[in-house]
């Protein structure tokens, strides 16, 4: 069956191959964090007061038993030498015991918020960032794809102006255009709201009030995150066109005569396909720039929640947010791979190819 | 060299590089000129530009001018650093693995494509993180380098692989030459244009991810980056307070060094990338 179908061959192919990007991701996730000199139980314990207080004591080892630091008993009691020090295990169980958690969707708890699950703290923020960042991103992208590709075929004034201005764009730091919108919109002439989601006067609900001052909030860090993806995509779009148009099929469309506004789409159909792989690279480098666009803006996302884990040294949310964030880019990743395969006939054409 | 020549008559080439050499030249001169001290507290908090400090004071009084060129230096530090390691270690691998196939071909493919899916920012906010005390400006420097090598050997190896069916190199094979000996002699010294560019996007972003780190409160706990100092002007309200002197100075800065290094490169592409020629 696999012979006759390239383009489920392809999809398989690719879904293997992230599979294996995703245990390496998680290794990454489960081992970097332990390479540094900061120990997260110790953290927890110095936060938690007296250690010799009963309740310290149970609550060391709920840590020691939930990240499989100490040997239990057949009770599930935390093993414990002599001098009172929990018996450690080796690293090779902790990572089993790090994965089945992690597969079984649990990825600990809070130290700043205990007890509640990261789980929990994720599942509030993401909400929040996908709100934000998808629309913005696909918009961005459509937009600078078509911007480019009107610079490249119209060149002179146009392309003049626009050319700079595209370059300034996405060489500006995206928090830099975040703190600008915050400094000018909304502080110096208070257009928009400077920071925050959604009115703190309203709760989060389905009701108008709310609904309203979210939209409000939305403009700001809406615009900051669209001009960069803008300025880049249309870069990208702009040298690829005028490279199309260079190309034997342009000339020999020209030749018979056909209607520009024909090749022109002939030459934008073929100049997307390497920017839709630039657009599955752009997300990764994107989840950087947009978590600190989240942070200047105060937006109640991923962004926000990596910031104050970091600020409490609270791992288990660091970690955990990175393990989401990975695995959104894979799959991200994944789509566009799969899109490119249904779209692009010479990948399908090699995968044929490659089964006879 | 007639390509080199050429490249000195592009205006945006000319721009880009006085861009960059003011930025050089104020982290050089600069404490020739200004009297440097990031430590004493020489007015109130967040006081505004005026005759004696020319761009205020931070949220603890210390004078921004002083803070600047000390963050400019830090900064264009890790930005070179960064660059040199990781346009070092991707051109060595890139040339070597483009040109030999092999084994290490397929490890380096296998390590870039991984790398190109696993953001490199998560990478390096799990290692600041975990490194709480020794986090000195030039380990994230290494950090950044040792995360964005496979970018470099990435773009190296494609072009590599293109000059292993040249004559001249199949001329040295014959002659008994050793795979160093052809790829120190015979293929790297056609790429070196191309990895200038490499080391010159590779020191921007470089420059960009330690602001971006920084802003995430992981920054250097040895040292004045621009990124800490806008990150410090965050957390202390300036931008809430509308202190402009504390935090657009230094996004200037960051933004100046970054665009003149992306202009540099766009315009050595249009000359050495007779693709892109009109």
């Amino acid at each position: 069956m696999l012979r006759k179908n390239p383009t489920l061959r392809h999809v398989l192919g690719r879904a293997g191959w992230y599979f294996v990007t995703f245990l390496v991701a998680v290794a990454v996730n489960f081992f970097l964090p332990r390479l540094g000199d900061a120990n997260p139980i110790d953290a927890i314990m110095a936060r938690g007061g007296a250690m010799d207080s009963v309740s310290a004591r149970e609550k060391e080892d709920a840590y020691l038993r939930e990240f499989g630091l100490a040997q239990t008993d057949s009770n599930g009691k935390v093993v414990r030498s002599a001098d009172g020090k929990p018996v450690k295990t080796g690293l090779a169980s902790q990572f089993v015991n790090y994965v089945e958690m992690s597969l079984s969707g649990d990825l600990g708890t809070s130290i700043l918020q205990y007890p509640k699950p990261v789980m929990d703290i994720i599942l509030d923020a993401i909400p929040w960032t996908i709100c934000l960042q998808l629309p913005t991103i696909i918009l961005g992208w459509l937009f600078g794809n078509l911007l480019g590709a009107l610079a490249a075929y119209k060149r002179g004034v146009f392309d003049r102006v626009l050319y700079p201005l595209a370059l300034l764009a996405s060489a500006i730091p995206a928090f830099c255009v975040g703190i600008l919108l915050v400094y000018g919109l909304g502080i110096k002439h208070q257009w928009f709201p400077a920071v925050g989601g959604y009115d703190p006067s309203t709760t989060p609900e389905l009701s108008g009030a709310f609904l309203s001052s979210a939209a409000y909030h939305y403009v700001m860090p809406f615009l900051s995150i669209f001009l960069i993806v803008v300025g880049g995509q249309s870069i990208g779009m702009r040298s690829m066109v005028i490279y199309e148009l260079g190309t034997d099929y342009v000339k020999y469309a020209k030749l018979l005569g056909m209607k520009e506004s024909k090749i022109l789409l002939y030459t934008f159909r073929n100049a997307m396909l390497p920017q839709l792989t630039g657009l599955a690279l752009a997300i990764g480098a994107m989840v950087g720039g947009a978590l600190i666009t989240e942070i200047i803006f105060s937006y109640p996302g991923l962004g926000m929640a990596i910031l104050t884990a970091i600020q409490g040294n609270d791992y288990p949310v660091i970690t955990g947010c990175t393990l989401l964030l990975s695995i959104t880019v894979l799959v991200a990743n994944f789509s566009v791979d799969v899109l490119l395969g249904l779209l692009d006939p010479r990948i399908r054409a090699a995968q044929a190819a490659e089964a006879n | 060299m007639e390509l080199v020549k050429g490249l000195f008559k592009i205006p945006s080439f000319l721009f880009g590089l006085a861009l960059f050499l003011g930025t050089l030249g104020l982290a050089f001169f600069g404490p020739l000129l200004w009297h440097i001290d990031v430590v004493s507290r020489v007015g109130d908090p967040y006081m505004a530009p005026g005759a004696g400090h020319w761009l205020g004071t931070d949220h603890l009084g210390v004078d921004m001018v002083s803070m600047l060129i000390t963050g400019l230096r830090a900064s264009l530090y890790v930005g070179f650093l960064a660059g040199v390691v990781a346009t070092v270690v991707g051109t060595l691998i890139g040339v070597y693995g483009g040109y030999k196939g092999g084994l290490l071909d397929d490890i380096l493919t296998v390590a870039t494509n991984l790398f190109l899916v696993i953001p490199t920012l998560i990478v390096l906010i799990l290692l600041s993180s975990s490194m709480e005390k020794g986090r000195s400006l030039t380990l994230i420097a290494l950090i950044i380098g040792c995360t964005t090598w496979t970018w470099s050997a990435r773009a190296v190896r494609a072009q590599s692989a293109s000059l292993r069916a040249r004559d001249h190199v199949a001329l040295a094979r014959i002659n008994g030459y050793s795979t160093i000996e052809i790829v120190l002699e015979q293929i790297l010294p056609y790429l070196l244009s191309y990895v200038f560019m490499v080391f010159i996007l590779q020191t921007a972003t470089a420059i960009l991810t330690e602001a971006t780190i920084s802003m995430l409160g992981l920054g250097p706990y040895d040292s004045i980056s621009l990124g800490k100092i806008l990150n410090d002007a965050r957390t202390n309200e300036a931008l809430i307070g509308g202190k402009w002197w504390a935090f657009i100075p230094a996004m200037v800065l960051v933004t100046v060094i970054a665009f003149s290094l992306y202009v540099i490169n766009t315009a050595m592409e249009g000359v050495f990338n007779p693709r892109l020629r009109k």
